[in-house]
C-alpha cells in the first residue's frame, strides 16, 4: 500500500515530528511530501500522485482560521473538491483523496489519519495503477 | 471577453476515443481569464487524461501547449512544430480560437474542449454574466448602460414584460430583469425620458440573423504587392 | 368611425364590455372549441383565444377564431412574439383577417423555458408595443411594415395587455401609455386579487388621462381550489394572491362556490372604479362557469 501526504510546514508538518519524537507509529509506506503552505498545491500534483501509483492521498494544513497564509487551506480544500471530483469521472474514486486539518500541537492526529486512509484503500482495493510503482 | 465552459470529461474521452498522440492547446485570452481553457486548466486536463488513460488502457499520448491567442495566425503559427505528428489537437480556446487553429492545420483533426458560450464578464471572482447581444446596432445609450437584447431574455426593446416580479425576469429567480435594471439605471442619470418614446421593430440585419458577419477595415487591408513582400505571412 | 367589432361597439356605447377566455385543445380536432362556444354564447361580448400558452404547443389561436366565428362568436386573437417574426405576423393577421377576425391581442408571450419544449429557438424577432405598431399601420395606412400597399386592409380592434401587479410599479403606467401611442385601443389586465394595488394603478393612470384614451377591461379569474390559489401565489410570474385571499380559500367549506363568490365580488367592486370600461373573465380550464359568473354579477341578461 503506497500513501502519500502532503503536509503544510507549519501545522501538519510540526505535528508529524512532533508524533516522531513521542515514537507514535505510523504504516512506513506513508510518504510524506513537505509544501510551504496547504494553499500551494496544485490539482496537478494530485492527480499525479495518484498516476504514478498511490493507493490514496491526503493533504494536512493548518486548522481553519489559522492558516499562516490567511486563505491557503481554504484555497486548498477548494482544490481537493475539485480534484476529487475529476477522480470520480475517471474512474478511480474521489474517496481515495482527503484533506484534513492538524494542528501542531496535535501529533496524535498523525496515526489516526494514516489509519483512516489506509483502511479507506482496504474498503476499495488497491489503485489498479499500484503495478507502476 | 468569451465565456466558455470545459466539456465534460466523458464527452472529451469520447472523442479523443482511438486516437493516440494528443495535443492540447491553450490560449492565454478571454478562456485564460474564464478559468477553462488557459495553461493551469491545459494541464489539469492533461493530468486526467493521463489518469484516465492509464486507468483504461487508452494508449493516449498527451503533450500540452498554450499559446497568447489561438484566434490570430501570428500566434498560432507557434503550435506548427507541436502540432506535427499528432492525431488529434483538443483546443480549449473559444469556438473562434479552435477554428482558426484547424484552417492552419488541416490535415490534423481539431476537437473542440470548450463549448463557447457568450460574451461576457466577471462580476465577482468565479462568476461570468452575459453582457453583450453583438447585435451590431447598440442602444446602450437609450438604456442607460445595459444591453436589452442580451440580458432581458426575450430581448424587449420596450420591456418590461408583465411578468417581471420583485427585480427577476420570469425565467429564473437567479436573474434580473433587465428592464428593472434599466428603469433604476435612467433613473439614476436623470433620463427617464427615454422610456416615453415606444422603440420601433430594430434592424436584425448586422446581426447574426443578417448570417455570417464580414467586417473590413480597408485602411489596415495589405496590398497584394504588400502581402508578396511580406512573403506570404499574412 | 363605425367600430369595426361588436367589442368595438360596446365600449364605445359605453356599455360594461365582457370578455372572457377559451383555451385551444392539444388537439386536431376542434370538437372542445364548439363545445365551449355553445356553452358560452352570449355571456360575453368577445371570446380570447390563447396562442400556445406557456408556451406548449395548442391548436393555433386564429384556427379556433374561425372555429369561433362559426359557431357566431366574436373572438380575440391573441398574438404573442414568442414564435412568429413580423413576417408572419403580417401573414398570419392578413389570414386572420380574411377569416372574420377583428380583435387582436398583442402580447409579449411566456418565456420558451416555461413549457415542455424549453430547446426551442425563441424569436422575439419585435415585442408587443411593435407588434401594434406593426398591425396599426396595416389598418390605419393599408401597408405591410415593408412599406408594400395591402390590396385590402385589415379592419383590426387591437388590444394589448396591462399588468398592475409586475414591477417595478412606478413603470407600469408609462408602459401602458407607450402602447397606447403604438396603437392599443384596449387592454385586458392581469387577474386581479390585490384590489388595493389595482385601485392605486388606476389611480395613476387616470391622472395621465390613459383611462380616456384607451378602453381597460379589468381581469379576474375565479379560483377553484386553495391548491390553485398558491399555485397562482407562488408559481406565475406577475402575480400577486394576498394572504386574504388563500385563507377565505383555505377555510372555506366549498370552495369550487367560494371562488365564484369571490370572482363575482371582484366584478361588482371593479364596475364601480372609474375608468374600468369592462371585465374580463379567464376561467380557464373552468370555461362552463363563466355564464353562471356573470349571471350572477349582474352583467347578464
Amino acid at each position: 500500500m503506497r500513501i502519500v501526504g502532503f503536509c503544510c510546514e507549519r501545522g501538519p508538518e510540526q505535528a508529524i515530528d512532533l508524533a516522531g519524537e513521542k515514537g507514535l507509529r505510523y504504516p512506513a509506506d506513508l510518504v510524506f511530501i513537505k509544501v510551504p503552505c496547504a494553499g500551494r498545491i496544485d490539482i496537478v500534483h494530485l492527480l499525479q500522485a495518484f498516476r504514478e501509483g498511490a493507493d490514496a492521498v491526503l493533504v494536512l494544513g493548518c486548522l481553519e482560521g489559522n492558516c499562516h497564509h490567511v486563505y491557503g487551506n481554504l484555497e486548498a480544500r477548494k482544490k481537493v473538491d475539485r480534484a476529487k471530483l475529476i477522480l470520480d469521472e475517471v474512474g478511480l474514486g474521489g474517496y481515495r483523496l482527503e484533506m484534513f486539518h492538524v494542528a501542531s500541537n496535535q501529533p496524535f492526529r498523525i496515526p489516526e489519519l494514516a489509519l483512516e486512509m489506509a483502511s479507506r484503500v482496504e474498503r476499495v482495493g488497491p489503485s489498479p495503477l499500484a503495478v507502476r510503482r | 471577453m468569451i465565456i466558455g465552459e470545459q466539456k465534460s470529461l466523458s464527452e472529451i474521452a469520447a472523442m479523443l476515443e482511438g486516437q493516440r498522440k494528443i495535443l492540447i492547446a491553450g490560449c492565454r485570452s478571454c478562456v485564460a481569464i474564464c478559468l477553462v481553457g488557459g495553461e493551469k486548466e491545459v494541464a489539469v486536463l492533461a493530468e486526467s487524461l493521463r489518469l484516465l488513460s492509464s486507468l483504461k488502457g487508452k494508449g493516449w499520448e498527451v503533450e500540452e501547449v498554450t499559446v497568447e491567442r489561438q484566434c490570430e495566425k501570428e500566434w498560432a503559427t507557434e503550435l506548427g512544430a507541436r502540432v506535427q505528428g499528432k492525431d488529434a489537437v483538443l483546443s480549449l480556446a473559444c469556438g473562434v480560437g479552435a477554428q482558426t487553429i484547424q484552417s492552419m492545420y488541416p490535415a490534423v483533426r481539431v476537437l473542440p474542449g470548450l463549448n463557447t458560450s457568450n460574451m461576457g464578464a466577471p462580476e465577482e471572482a468565479g462568476v461570468f454574466l452575459e453582457r453583450c447581444g453583438g447585435c451590431g446596432d447598440c442602444v446602450l445609450h437609450l438604456t442607460g448602460g445595459i444591453c436589452p437584447i442580451a440580458r432581458c431574455a426575450k430581448s424587449l426593446l420596450n420591456g418590461p414584460c408583465g411578468g417581471s416580479q420583485g427585480g427577476r425576469c420570469e425565467i429564473s429567480p437567479e436573474t434580473p430583469c433587465a428592464w428593472e435594471e434599466i428603469h433604476r439605471s435612467l433613473e439614476r442619470l436623470g433620463r427617464l425620458d427615454l422610456l416615453e418614446e415606444p422603440i420601433p421593430p430594430k434592424n436584425w440585419l448586422p446581426a447574426r440573423d443578417g448570417g455570417p458577419r464580414r467586417i473590413v477595415r480597408k485602411e489596415a487591408v495589405l496590398t497584394d504587392e504588400q502581402k508578396r513582400a511580406k512573403g506570404g505571412r499574412a | 368611425m363605425s367600430p369595426r367589432s361588436d367589442l368595438e361597439r360596446t365600449l364605445l356605447e359605453r356599455r360594461f364590455a365582457v370578455t372572457a377566455e377559451i383555451g385551444p385543445p392539444k388537439s386536431a380536432s376542434a370538437e372542445s372549441v364548439r363545445r365551449h362556444a355553445r356553452e358560452m354564447k352570449g355571456c360575453a361580448d368577445a371570446f380570447n383565444l390563447t396562442d400556445n400558452q406557456t408556451a406548449m404547443s395548442r391548436m393555433s389561436s386564429i384556427a379556433c377564431a374561425a372555429v369561433l366565428i362559426q359557431e357566431g362568436l366574436e373572438p380575440v386573437v391573441q398574438m404573442t412574439c414568442r414564435d412568429r417574426n413580423r413576417i408572419a405576423m403580417q401573414s398570419d393577421i392578413l389570414g386572420a383577417s380574411a377569416l372574420g377576425v377583428r380583435n387582436v391581442l398583442c402580447i409579449s408571450g411566456d418565456h420558451q423555458s416555461f413549457g415542455n419544449m424549453k430547446e426551442s429557438k425563441n424569436v422575439y424577432d419585435v415585442d408587443s408595443v411593435q407588434e401594434l405598431m406593426i398591425l396599426r399601420r396595416m389598418r390605419d395606412e393599408g401597408k405591410l411594415w415593408s412599406g408594400d400597399e395591402l390590396e385590402v386592409a385589415p379592419e383590426l380592434f387591437l388590444g394589448a395587455a396591462a399588468n398592475p401587479f409586475a414591477d417595478p410599479f412606478e413603470y407600469r403606467v408609462t408602459r401602458l401609455a407607450k402602447k397606447v401611442k403604438a396603437g392599443a385601443d384596449f387592454v385586458q389586465t392581469q387577474s386581479i386579487y390585490d384590489m388595493e394595488r389595482f385601485e392605486r394603478w388606476m389611480a395613476l393612470v387616470r391622472a395621465r388621462g390613459l383611462h380616456k384614451r384607451v378602453h381597460i377591461l379589468a381581469g379576474v379569474m375565479p379560483l377553484k381550489s386553495h391548491k390553485v390559489a398558491l399555485f397562482m401565489k407562488n408559481k406565475v410570474a406577475g402575480m400577486i394572491v394576498p394572504d386574504a385571499v388563500i385563507d377565505r380559500m383555505k377555510n372555506s367549506q366549498d370552495p369550487k362556490e367560494e371562488g365564484v363568490r369571490l370572482c363575482v365580488e371582484q366584478i361588482e367592486h371593479l364596475r364601480d372604479i372609474e375608468g374600468v370600461q369592462g371585465v374580463h373573465i379567464m376561467a380557464m380550464a373552468w370555461e362552463e362557469k363563466v355564464p353562471e359568473i356573470v349571471k350572477r354579477a349582474g352583467l347578464r341578461p
